[in-house]
């Protein structure tokens, strides 16, 4: 029996890590009546050795799927070894991970087998399970599944604490050519339906303090990257979309891992965009963080991220005209668009600027990164006298700083 | 140089604090009583933890400084690192000295020293939540042993008993030889001797939960499965669990 389970896990867990979504934050379940558990700001309880956090036990409830999209591991065509949780061994894992403090909660996602509304059923079940009969406070992300009814949504949402449905791809054309089963729309509509829950029990909240949670943190969203040929300007378009139109808490941008021999795809072999990720990833915080608009990272002059430096230098570099700005004065929202400058720092100064000010000196013990903000501010009697064009300053940056991508270059070209 | 020597406790230098204004006592230099200390050149006091004199520094601090600053006091102390007590009286002394509010003052070298180290105090803290690994005795304790950089077992305290309210636990810093029990009721400090080395897997046997080793090595397995090796990436790996940690992570000493 024990076996059984160790086979399961490893099939059900490898299967589940193309979902990028870790996160276990956002969510303000407290411990009730000294049951098990809570949820409120995330921890990482791990970090796997490519580097990411682990924070949720993260699984499919089976791998046994009806679709055959292109991308994924667990398409019907592939020929892998399948497996299925019961709902009481998922709740089992998950009740005595929780306890022994590996993580934070439950990430249950599910191939679809017979259809949308059975698969939906067991997972909300597992959830159900916890919560009522293990009081369980933890954090619980479920995957809702498109095309379930709306009666089993509301149910997730009871019980979950965040929920998700995946876009995918890009564009509706992608998802066209790799995942023929999908139907856009049977995504968008069910995300619009979680957004209205979410909102109404906002409201709800504010007047019964005491109504129970629909998903209190929030639904989310991911898209494979690299797979097909979008530009940033479109997936960064339809994330802020996304964000604007679905209230979405979060939109993840999974770097396609090759697993497919299918020409439609990259071969196997080439190597992950994990550069492109992290650009996006960076371009997804200044939209969220910065007070950037999507139109100034990416126009359709600049429709590609640079890949060699972040688009906060890039839009500074695009944008000189603005600078330099003198660091005494600057209001708090341009300190924060300085490259080298980040919300604490920006914090710090603002707070600081106040006693005194600010040197040279002062910021680089504040720990702002001065190799690259030195061109674009100045202080009382201190600036960068050099005229230096933009293209001048990017390769200078380029050449002191010891970008953390250059050793991943050589050694994904060394692997391939 | 004025000799000031306290007892260690974060009540006896608030104390002394107190007395250096009290007596008026210039240039001092404070010093813990537990430490080494050298040779100690000039006049030396000696402080007398005191409720009083502390609850008096207290309440004046918490008088200038916002909440979030004053436990940034304490964080700091845990951090037991050399010259904390004559940081943290220097910009005690500052904030005093000053009728408006400079806590935020960063172009002072010691709010911007303090500022910085509670916040690796803090990240200790955070990291301890994140890497407690508990195994179950056969008498139903989950237990952990530890080994944090800094101080931080009653910074952690509050954050276990809410999660963990339904399960008796025992946190141990196995190098400060204390520990926090949780006995479904409140939270203890202790302090006991362990005969065993945990990491010793024949001994995890003989006191662990029939089941344990099973969830462990189910925790192995998921840790392994959910890495995805066509991004391997060490650095980053090691950045966020520095090796110092491992010896108490089942994870890293559980493979296969």
């Amino acid at each position: 029996m024990s076996d059984r389970i160790k086979e399961k896990l490893n099939i059900l867990a490898d299967a589940a890590k193309y979902d990028v979504s870790c996160s276990s934050s956002g969510s303000n379940r407290k411990n009730k009546d000294k049951g098990l558990g809570n949820a409120s700001n995330g921890i990482c309880h791990a970090y796997t050795e490519d580097g990411r956090c682990v924070s949720l036990l993260k699984i499919l409830l089976t791998n046994f799927c009806i679709y055959d999209c292109a991308y994924c591991v667990s398409r019907k065509s592939n020929d892998i070894k399948r497996a299925a949780f019961t709902v009481q061994e998922v709740v089992d894992l998950t009740i005595n991970f929780y306890r022994r403090n590996y993580i934070e909660g439950l990430f249950l996602s599910s191939g679809i087998f017979t259809n949308a509304d059975y698969t939906m059923e067991r997972l909300v079940q597992v959830a159900k399970k916890l919560r009522l009969e293990h009081n369980f406070n933890g954090y619980i992300h479920l995957k809702a599944i498109p095309g379930a009814s709306e009666e089993l949504m509301k149910e997730a949402g009871k019980w979950a604490d965040r929920l998700s449905i995946n876009v995918e791809m890009p564009t509706e054309k992608s998802l066209a050519l790799l995942a023929p089963d999908k139907k856009r729309e049977d995504m968008i509509k069910p995300m619009q339906y979680l957004k209205q829950e979410i909102l109404a029990n906002k409201e709800e909240k504010k007047i019964f303090k005491k109504a129970p949670s629909f998903a209190p943190a929030g639904q989310s969203t991911q898209m494979v990257i690299g797979a097909t040929p979008e530009t940033d300007l479109e997936i960064l378009y339809m994330a802020n979309g996304f964000y604007k139109t679905m209230n979405m808490r979060r939109v993840y941008y999974s770097g396609y891992v090759p697993i497919s021999n299918d020409n439609r795809l990259p071969a196997i072999g080439t190597p992950v965009p994990m550069i492109r990720e992290n650009r996006l990833y960076q371009a997804d915080w200044l939209m969220r963080f910065y007070g950037f608009k999507v139109n100034e990272i990416v126009d359709k002059q600049n429709p590609l991220l640079d890949i060699d430096i972040d688009p906060k230098l890039g839009w500074a570099l695009r944008n000189m005209n603005l600078f330099p700005m003198d660091i005494n004065t600057i209001d708090y929202q341009l300190l924060m668009r300085v490259p080298g400058i980040g919300i604490q720092s920006a914090n710090k100064i603002t707070a600081a600027r106040k006693f005194s000010r600010m040197t040279w000196e002062h910021l680089k013990k504040i720990g702002i990164s001065m190799n690259r903000a030195k061109y674009f501010i100045h202080t009382d009697s201190e600036f960068e006298k050099k005229d230096l064009q933009p293209l001048q300053i990017k390769q200078i940056i380029m050449q002191e700083g010891n970008s953390k991508y250059k050793p991943n270059f050589s050694s994904q070209l060394k692997m391939f | 140089m004025n000799i000031v020597i306290y007892d260690g406790s974060f009540e006896g230098l608030m104390t002394a604090v107190f007395e250096i204004y009290e007596y008026k006592i210039v240039q001092p230099n404070i010093v813990n009583s537990n430490k080494e200390t050298g040779s100690l050149f000039g006049k030396v006091h000696e402080v007398h933890t005191n409720k009083d004199k502390t609850a008096r520094v207290f309440k004046k601090l918490k008088d200038k400084l916002t909440p979030n600053a004053f436990s940034n006091l304490y964080k700091t102390f845990l951090s037991e690192t050399r010259e904390i007590e004559n940081l943290l009286y220097r910009y005690i002394a500052y904030i005093l000295s000053s009728n408006a509010s400079v806590e935020n003052d960063y172009s002072n070298p010691d709010v911007l020293a303090l500022q910085q180290l509670s916040r690796k105090v803090h990240r200790e803290k955070h990291r301890m939540e994140a890497f407690v690994r508990f195994q179950l005795t056969q008498d139903q304790l989950y237990f952990c042993l530890i080994q944090p950089d800094y101080n931080v077992l009653s910074l952690i305290s509050k954050h276990f008993e809410k999660r963990y309210a339904d399960q008796r636990w025992l946190i141990y810093d196995s190098r400060r030889k204390y520990g926090l029990y949780y006995d479904l009721k409140r939270v203890e400090e202790v302090s006991m001797r362990f005969e065993n080395d945990f990491n010793d897997k024949a001994a995890l046997k003989t006191i662990c939960d029939e089941k344990e080793e099973l969830y462990q090595k189910l925790w192995c397995i998921y840790f392994g499965s959910v890495n995805i090796a066509a991004r391997k990436n060490m650095k980053l790996h090691i950045q966020h669990m520095p090796k110092r940690y491992w010896r108490y992570l089942t994870e890293k000493n559980n493979i296969n």
